[in-house]
């Protein structure tokens, strides 16, 4: 009996092994070619050339923007529509659930091609305004956002706070921006930050609109460069790494985090 | 998505009795006639949200699918699917078919002993936490900084490459081994195909109950017999849909094989990309089919997908 627990012991840790080296190896060259790109020594030059480009601050300008936008937007449809739900229509709940997973399998390119078409003739000519992009990056980012509002929501009692609420004389703007929302806080962060993660290094969207974003510059850099983008993969990969570990730190023993499933590949 | 069918069925005998409930007579008019009004109005409250949705969601997906039935000068047409059986295209489905197939068996395949050895392996608590805190950042490395991190490591002058040369004097590329083909794609999805099937299947694997193995082994079961009598059958259902769920994951993926191959594999996505920037022959109703053919595969994705979803419902919960 022991040996047999025993060797299950060791049978997981061959392949939590296996799964931390598939993990971490890509990332340890990566690295280690991020140095390279003095002959010889290794130095952070290629991290510099990085910096030192300007286009490497415009671009990623641009997504931050971007990011900010469709964060803003993002919220403003889905925080109103879930408490709405929640308080006066919960036999609608899963209708919603089904339109925000919607765009886990509607790939990018599909979305892309789609709002392209729709929107690149008369009546709807805005194929050139910055907003088509954000509403396609509206779009791939509601299951995150859906899914970290609907975790606060379900942590918080939503009919106690607001019966309580309108029975001491508050309207609807007070119940909402002085007791839903301060009691939504973590999950409107883990949505941000998600949010932020997703649509900054975003590509098949920035691609397929024409936009100068940090996806396609990244991928430009890859085409004629080769130390940069290793250099470029070690920062977008901090990136989402801080932006996830900063989400598990604010959520952390709560409900309402660890919705960080899937990704735009 | 699991919840969907269900919710359905249970919301319908509820609008029945909401129904019933106004057309009942006697003292209950009072109420009934109140409750349409209020219902009417509460739906205002959802507007926003679905007109979005229906504007940059629906509507977009829904033009591909007309799309493909009109020719260039908007009339009915089929030809366009003809051109789905066009050699070129279809040779496109099918490597698009093999990479996604195969990253999702490899992917599944790691990615369930993984989830297996965290969950039941008598691994230290803590150590759940952070793997999956660890599958949540991985599955999310992906698109253009995936690709960088495989060409640095797999790469003709990659990190791996060079180091089994020098020390093994194994040569990868002399023996046939490309990142930029079939082979090369494929271990490069399967970098976030491994964790996506942790963070899948795990709840799966926790329904599995303790006790069943215990019941097994007791009665003299080895190993090989629980798992084919008890393991296998219990987590068949969860297994195939997260294996369709990785497939269409793969499937759909564009950003990590644009940046990777550059064009160099003919991936569906790939193909419509071109389409779309115009920098192939530029035939634009060829490209809705392709598309077409896309929403295809993904919606038969789904419908498999929530059906082993509720096949597996029965067992783990």
């Amino acid at each position: 009996m022991s040996s047999r627990r025993g060797s299950r012991l060791v049978f997981s840790w061959i392949w939590i092994a296996l799964g931390l080296v598939y993990f971490f190896l890509p990332l340890l060259a990566t690295f280690l070619f991020s140095l390279r790109a003095k002959k010889g020594v290794l130095s952070f030059l290629a991290y510099q050339h990085v910096f030192a480009d300007p286009k490497f601050l415009q671009t990623f300008g641009f997504s931050f923007e971007m990011a900010i936008l469709t964060v803003i937007i993002g919220l403003a449809l889905i925080v109103p529509t879930a408490i709405w739900i929640y308080l006066k229509l919960p036999r609608v709940k899963p209708v919603i659930e089904f339109f925000t997973l919607l765009p886990f399998v509607i790939p990018p390119i599909i979305l892309a091609f789609g709002l392209i078409r729709t929107y690149s003739r008369p009546p709807f000519a805005f194929v050139s305004s910055p907003l088509l992009l954000v509403a396609g990056y509206v779009i791939i980012s509601f299951p995150y956002i859906y899914k970290s509002v609907d975790a606060g929501l379900r942590a918080m009692d939503l009919r106690g706070l607001t019966e309580a609420a309108q029975s001491l004389g508050a309207g609807w703007p007070t119940l909402l921006f002085m007791v839903i929302i301060p009691n939504l806080k973590t999950a409107l962060l883990s949505a941000l930050f998600l949010t932020f993660a997703i649509v900054i290094g975003e590509l098949t969207l920035a691609v397929l609109l024409a936009w100068p974003a940090f996806g396609p510059y990244m991928a430009l850099m890859g085409r004629n460069l080769a130390y940069e983008p290793a250099a470029l993969a070690i920062l977008s990969f901090g990136l989402t790494w801080g932006a996830i570990g900063l989400i598990q730190a604010i959520t952390r023993g709560r409900p309402g985090g660890g919705s960080n499933l899937g990704g735009t590949h | 998505m699991t919840a969907q069918p269900e919710a359905s069925g249970s919301a319908a005998p509820e609008r029945l009795r909401a129904v019933q409930a106004r057309n009942a007579p006697g003292p209950r008019d009072a109420i009934a006639k109140r409750a349409p009004r209020k219902w009417s109005l509460a739906w205002l409250g959802l507007v926003p949200f679905f007109l979005f949705a229906f504007a940059f969601m629906l509507l977009p997906t829904v033009s591909i699918v007309t799309g493909s039935f009109q020719d260039g000068q908007g009339a009915f047409t089929l030809v366009n699917f003809a051109h789905l059986f066009r050699a070129d295209i279809l040779g496109s489905y099918l490597i698009t078919i093999k990479v996604s197939a195969t990253t999702a068996l490899l992917g599944g395949l790691l990615g369930f002993l993984i989830a297996y050895a965290i969950t039941l392996g008598g691994l230290p608590k803590p150590f759940r936490s952070f793997m999956s805190t660890f599958s949540g950042v991985a599955s999310n490395f992906a698109g253009v900084p995936l690709a960088f991190a495989f060409i640095s490591t797999l790469g003709r002058v990659g990190f791996v490459t060079v180091l089994l040369r020098t020390l093994f004097g194994i040569d990868l590329y002399g023996a046939g081994f490309n990142l930029y083909s079939f082979w090369g794609l494929s271990l490069t999805y399967t970098y976030f195909q491994i964790p996506l099937m942790v963070l899948i299947i795990t709840p799966a694997i926790d329904g599995m109950k303790k006790e069943w193995r215990e019941a097994a082994e007791n009665l003299g079961a080895s190993a090989l017999q629980y798992w084919l009598r008890v393991g296998v059958p219990v987590l068949l259902p969860a297994l195939l849909a997260a294996f369709i769920l990785l497939f269409g994951n793969a499937f759909g993926a564009y950003a990590t094989a644009y940046a990777l191959t550059g064009g160099l594999i003919n991936l569906v996505p790939i193909l419509i990309g071109a389409q779309i920037r115009g920098n192939v022959l530029h035939d634009s109703q060829l490209g809705y089919a392709l598309a077409f053919g896309m929403v295809i595969v993904m919606t038969l994705s789904i419908l498999a997908y929530s059906w082993f979803q509720k096949l597996s419902s029965r067992w783990v919960k």
